[in-house]
């Protein structure tokens, strides 16, 4: 089957009073329908101009990016503002027009494709119902909280029936407990319309929360991209591993002990394989960070440990897990 | 000396500055706000970069504002006969009234449009949104308070042009001002029109705040 978003060879370079600044610097990758597909990296990466890339608000310098086959970049102005009715987006800081009251704004998209007004305001009011929102339909954005815009914001993006939905950094600005209760909605939407997400982020938790792919993007450039728990167990380039240990920063500043990032998958999470070891090497190991985290449906643990000092039993205890078939990673080796 | 001719005419004086007034601010935005919205979208930052019509009309409008009103008064005389027939009296006044007004109203409407938020024209134009929906939908829909407020600084300033434009035969109050304060050494006539003048201001002024603030929906 065809992705339904393939980005080929795409750069985008800034030219600045002070030099060139080349944000995305030739990215390959391909999108499949339904997907839940994720683009992390830490700021500056050139996320967001990636994903401005996916629907042509910034042009890019080189490459195509082709949406149901079609390449945008070759559209005709009106063929592309047609084109892009098809690609939602929503943004960290929502974008509602703040004079407008909430049914209005989701009117708002059904107004420029030329919908009836009567008919608008009808399916405006069938998607806050959606969100949970339609008893805010007659209040102002300035009214809301920051979780009730970016539902506003979904609901308005629904509008006109989207294929594919660009969020960027759309939990950013929000708190974990409402980040997780938007992630939801945007699951939601994902399974029971179908509709493809691309999601961009600087978070780990969001990637493993909702997505099934991800693209990991450093300096620009993409450093590796591939299937969520595959990241998750081996990630394979030092932006992928920085990542991953964000959270973490105060034990990786534990200087002068060796540690190790030991992940479980699926089914190796029943054996006790650290009452096992503790037996076998008759030394006990430090657990500083332990978790378990549902990503597909499927459970992942992480762990970190603190290893013994003695050169020999830490590499036993290495050893064992390796060949246990659990991944294993050195935390003080990407620490930055 | 208040006999029914002063209030007639002090209460046509009023009606003179009034027009000149109103009728300048809105063919000022007839002029201003094309310009204006011009401006801001043809701006490197705007939603249609045009260095080089951005660069004509900010020239234009440097240029007019640096001329000084009492002369441009008389610089375009000859255009003004050519349109209003004569060069004296309110209606006269309101053609240099109104090339005085339109590059300042433009810019004041360039501003309020770039203080529109960045993200609103990028969400709209990720809708699929044109150049003229922007504009229309976005930009003076969103600026509309500090368009409002624009307005109300224009009519006040308009106001004051049109006092000066009394000076060479603009009529109005200002007109009153100067024949019978100046000329007569009437002050007490000068100090009515004076007053006059500051409560229309206020009044206008009062008026604009007031719709601009009953129209935002941003503090509620």
């Amino acid at each position: 089957m065809e992705p339904i978003i393939r980005v080929s060879h795409v750069s985008k370079t800034f030219y600045a009073k002070n030099g060139e600044v080349e944000a995305v610097k030739d990215i390959n990758f391909d999108i499949e329908k339904g997907d839940i597909f994720g683009i992390i990296g830490l700021s500056g990466a050139g996320k967001s101009t990636l994903v401005r890339c996916l629907n042509l608000l910034e042009k890019p310098s080189g490459g195509k990016v082709f949406v149901n086959g079609k390449s945008l970049g070759d559209l005709p102005e009106k063929e592309l503002r047609k084109a892009r009715r098809n690609i939602g987006m929503i943004f960290q800081h929502f974008n509602l027009l703040m004079q407008r009251s909430v049914l209005d704004n989701v009117c708002f998209p059904l107004e420029i494709a030329g919908v009836k007004k009567a008919k608008a305001r009808k399916r405006a009011m069938e998607l806050l119902e959606t969100v949970g929102l339609a008893e805010k339909a007659g209040a102002y954005p300035a009214q809301l909280s920051g979780g009730q815009k970016q539902r506003v914001a979904i609901a308005r993006v629904l509008a006109n029936n989207p294929e594919i939905l660009l969020c960027d950094e759309a939990t950013s600005a929000l708190d974990p407990q409402t980040t997780k209760s938007i992630l939801n909605l945007l699951k939601e939407i994902n399974r029971e319309r179908g509709i493809t997400i691309v999601v961009i982020t600087h978070e780990m938790s969001v990637v493993q929360e909702i997505c099934s792919h991800v693209a990991v993007l450093d300096h620009g450039r993409l450093a590796e991209s591939g299937a969520v728990e595959e990241l998750f167990r081996t990630p394979k380039t030092e932006a992928a591993k920085k990542l991953l240990l964000k959270g973490f920063a105060h034990i990786s500043r534990m200087k002068g002990e060796r540690k190790i990032r030991v992940t479980f998958a699926g089914k190796s999470a029943f054996e006790p394989v650290i009452g096992n070891i503790i037996l076998e090497c008759k030394t006990p190991v430090n657990i500083l960070y332990a978790d378990t985290k549902t990503i597909n449906g499927n459970a992942e643990g992480e762990m970190i440990l603190q290893l013994p000092d003695s050169v020999e039993i830490a590499d036993k205890i290495v050893e064992y897990f390796q060949k246990k078939g659990l991944g294993v990673e050195e935390v003080d080796s990407y620490v930055g | 000396m208040w006999d029914n001719t002063i209030v007639k005419m002090l209460l046509e004086g009023t009606g003179a500055t009034l027009y000149m007034t109103l009728v300048s601010t809105l063919f000022g935005y007839v002029l201003g706000l094309p310009m204006g919205i011009v401006l801001a979208i043809t701006d490197k930052e705007g939603i249609k970069p045009n260095t080089f019509i951005y660069k004509i009309l900010d020239f234009i409008a440097n240029i007019v504002r640096s001329i000084p009103f009492l002369i441009l008064l008389i610089l375009v005389i000859p255009l003004t006969k050519a349109i209003v027939g004569k060069s004296y009296g309110s209606s006269a006044t309101i053609v240099p009234l109104v090339i005085a007004a339109a590059p300042f109203i433009a810019r004041m409407v360039e501003s309020s449009l770039k203080e529109v938020d960045k993200g609103v024209i990028e969400a709209a134009q990720s809708m699929g949104a044109g150049t003229f929906t922007i504009i229309w939908k976005v930009l003076l829909t969103e600026a509309r308070t500090s368009l409002l407020v624009g307005v109300t600084i224009a009519i006040g300033t308009i106001l004051g042009y049109s006092a000066m434009a009394g000076t060479v035969g603009g009529g109005g109050l200002g007109d009153i001002a100067v024949r019978y304060g100046y000329h007569r050494y009437q002050t007490d006539i000068m100090i009515v029109t004076i007053i006059i003048l500051v409560v229309l201001a206020q009044i206008l002024q009062g008026l604009g705040m007031m719709f601009s603030k009953k129209l935002d929906r941003r503090h509620v």
